[in-house]
């Protein structure tokens, strides 16, 4: 049997972790709404970018003339994986699920015999893929001083994308994230980023009643402008899902931890009281025996 | 007066409002558009955004940063990749 005094003091540093948590968990719920915030001010500006990218891929034939961010390499052998997670950990199972997500889809594209190299954003995947595939990360992003993330940091990893693309690194990039339910799920995603995939044309709006459109520059153009933009802004919405993941994750983690912390303290308080009493009755015991052998 | 003029940028809406007529800096030059302009697709370059609320009054200078504009029968919708109001 532990000791008062270490029953005691185990106690109380249980107690000061469950503080630690909770307010965690107030700190995450506080980011989240902000994260939930910034990603559905994003919203239209992507929809209204899909409805374009759509009504225009419609217009343009994919020829050989076409810019290869859609018609590819020509090849489908060696494949990037964009991974991203988040800057920190005790998150629960957040990071874990975005990895074990790329995990998988390498796995399949290895034994399909394809090269797959891995670009992390976030430094958390980092440990687990670089034991698992050494020598396989091309690159990764640090986040860590980045507080919100802005439309320019997504910029400034596709730029960095399109580069090594255009560069021959890479045939095709996939690119994983968890994707925001809510507070309690969060999905991990794959989504191909290049070359982008055209969504079947809506055919409402290509036949019939809307007028015809005049295009400045020239559709090629204008799509050649766009796709770019379009991988941007891919990037840029799943950084701000992730975030949002991130805190909904950590929340329900920490909510956890302190509910746990609360059970773990009630048991020793039990425990405690037990032993207090157990000392004081034998302490009571051996008065009265001294008493009586008087 | 009747001219749905929407600036969005991957950030946020900035502004979605009745308005004369704006005027667009389009990569092969400037245009105004007015309620009723017929469809159009454009690419924008970094510039001056002109928004009026009468034949000759400005009620807007908008700087934005590449991206592109729609015209469609709901009005002009412009996407750019950063704005900021000049004074």
């Amino acid at each position: 049997m532990a000791s008062l005094k270490a029953l005691k003091d185990r106690r109380n540093s249980v107690r000061s972790t469950q503080k630690i948590t909770k307010a965690m968990k107030m700190v995450a719920a506080a980011k989240l709404r902000r994260a939930q915030a910034a990603a559905e001010a994003g919203r239209p500006y992507a929809e209204k970018l899909a409805q374009v990218m759509a009504s225009l891929a419609s217009k343009v034939q994919v020829g050989p003339g076409a810019s290869p961010l859609i018609a590819g390499t020509g090849s489908d052998k060696r494949h990037l994986l964009v991974v991203a997670t988040s800057e920190r950990g005790l998150a629960g199972a957040f990071n874990t699920n975005i990895v074990r997500a790329a995990r998988k889809a390498a796995d399949q594209l290895i034994a399909e015999g394809k090269d797959v190299r891995f670009y992390l954003i976030g430094k958390k995947g980092r440990a687990v893929i670089s034991r698992l595939y050494p020598g396989k990360i091309v690159h990764q992003v640090d986040q860590s001083h980045i507080k919100n993330v802005g439309f320019i940091d997504a910029l400034e990893v596709s730029r960095d994308l399109i580069a090594r693309y255009e560069a021959g690194e890479y045939d095709v990039a996939h690119l994983f994230f968890a994707r925001f339910r809510s507070a309690l799920v969060q999905e991990p995603t794959q989504l191909q980023l290049i070359p982008v995939p055209l969504a079947p044309a809506v055919e409402t709006q290509a036949s019939g009643t809307s007028a015809v459109v005049e295009y400045e520059p020239d559709e090629e153009t204008i799509l050649a402008e766009l796709l770019p933009r379009n991988i941007a802004i891919q990037l840029f919405r799943a950084m701000l899902e992730n975030a949002a993941s991130e805190q909904g994750s950590r929340m329900t983690a920490m909510d956890n931890a302190t509910r746990n912390a609360g059970d773990l303290i009630n048991r020793l308080s039990i425990q405690y009281n037990r032993s207090r009493q157990a000392a004081i009755t034998t302490e009571l015991i051996e008065i009265i025996a001294g008493a009586e052998a008087l | 007066m009747a001219l749905n003029f929407t600036l969005v940028t991957p950030e946020k809406q900035l502004r979605s409002e009745q308005v004369h007529m704006v005027v667009v800096p389009g990569t092969e030059g400037d245009f105004g558009v007015l309620e009723g302009h017929a469809p159009l697709m454009a690419v924008i370059r970094s510039g001056e955004l002109q928004v009026f609320s009468g034949p000759a009054t400005v009620v807007a200078r908008i700087h934005v940063e590449g991206g592109f504009a729609e015209v469609n029968e709901q009005g002009l919708t412009v996407l750019a990749e950063a704005a900021r109001e000049v004074a």
